[in-house]
């Protein structure tokens, strides 16, 4: 585990790919983002989902990438993001 | 759901088979608004219900309860919130700051969501989905509209945004960063919009009016005398 992060740190997303309930989309694995804000800590939903109780609580990250950064192809302006909430366990320094 | 809501008229005479004696359960039967052959999941839905509601943990009542506290949950709560924003700066700075405080100054509660406030600003339009399901700001907007849960939307909207703003009339210039934030966890989101020219002086109620849905989902912006710029 790594962290925590503060706003502004540059982080990239476990690319991995495991069975079961995760919330985090498969289009940003792998990719690179910026911390936006740190939104607390709350029960792991990946663990909630199976009847666990999600204990220990996991910070919660706003993650903002670049469109470009996420997809090759992307039509739009270099400027242009997808913020995206992910947990800690996802995340390691970029 | 399925896609084909509304496509049977026929009545709901045929499908799953509840059994002999299910008549003496005592509850009243539910009347669905979707009258089309139950899918799978929705068979799970309902045989759940019945399980709860026949070992007593929940009753027929408290279900129907519950569906119309949903129902009761409309956009007009969101616009009302935007408006105050609009009109009271204090007020901004607590929505954008905490906006699960903010809004209890309404009444409305959130329970465990975290509602997160996106503004539009002249540099940025912001733009809400749920890429996994159709997680959705409920307590604000009520039920989400079955474009918002369709994988059309889900998928494009983050690969392609600006065009399918584009297909909702709203075009966003080349020098505005376009944001899709995507609700994936604990966070539920609400674009507040950018309070439109030519409203100055107007009262809180006549600024609700011309918040829209969409508005605060971030697809479209409102517009003076009643026409936001999807129409």
């Amino acid at each position: 585990m790594t962290g925590p992060f503060t706003p502004g740190d540059r982080v990239r997303v476990v690319s991995t790919h495991p069975p079961g309930h995760r919330r985090t989309p498969f289009y940003v694995r792998g990719k690179v983002g910026v911390i936006e804000r740190v939104c607390g800590e709350f029960p792991n939903p990946e663990e909630l989902a199976y009847g666990f109780d999600g204990l220990p609580r996991k910070r919660l990250y706003r993650v903002r990438f670049d469109q470009t950064e996420v997809w090759s192809s992307y039509a739009g302006p270099a400027g242009d993001t997808v913020d995206v909430d992910i947990y800690e366990h996802w995340l390691r320094p970029a | 759901m399925s896609d084909d809501r509304g496509a049977h008229d026929h009545a709901h005479d045929h499908s799953h088979d509840h059994g002999p004696g299910h008549a003496l359960h005592g509850h009243p039967p539910l009347q669905p608004d979707d009258t089309s052959a139950p899918g799978r999941h929705e068979l799970m839905v309902l045989a759940m219900r019945e399980l709860l509601i026949e070992d007593g943990v929940i009753t027929a009542d408290d279900v129907r309860r519950g569906l119309e506290t949903l129902d009761s949950w409309e956009p007009v709560r969101g616009a009302a919130v935007v408006a105050r924003a609009w009109t009271d700066p204090e007020f901004r700075k607590r929505l954008l700051e905490n906006a699960n405080a903010a809004v209890a100054e309404f009444g409305i509660d959130p329970g465990d969501a975290r509602l997160t406030v996106v503004e539009n600003t002249d540099k940025v339009q912001n733009v809400i989905v749920c890429t996994l399901c159709s997680c959705y700001p409920r307590a604000v907007l009520g039920l989400p509209p079955d474009w918002y849960r369709s994988k059309n939307y889900r998928s494009r909207i983050v690969i392609e945004p600006r065009q399918v703003l584009k297909e909702f009339g709203t075009e966003i210039p080349d020098d505005m960063t376009v944001r899709v934030h995507d609700s994936l966890a604990d966070l539920r989101y609400l674009v507040l919009p950018r309070r439109p020219a030519g409203t100055e002086g107007w009262s809180e109620a006549e600024l609700a009016a011309i918040v829209t849905r969409d508005c605060m989902v971030g697809v479209t912006n409102p517009g003076v005398s009643g026409q936001s710029l999807r129409r």
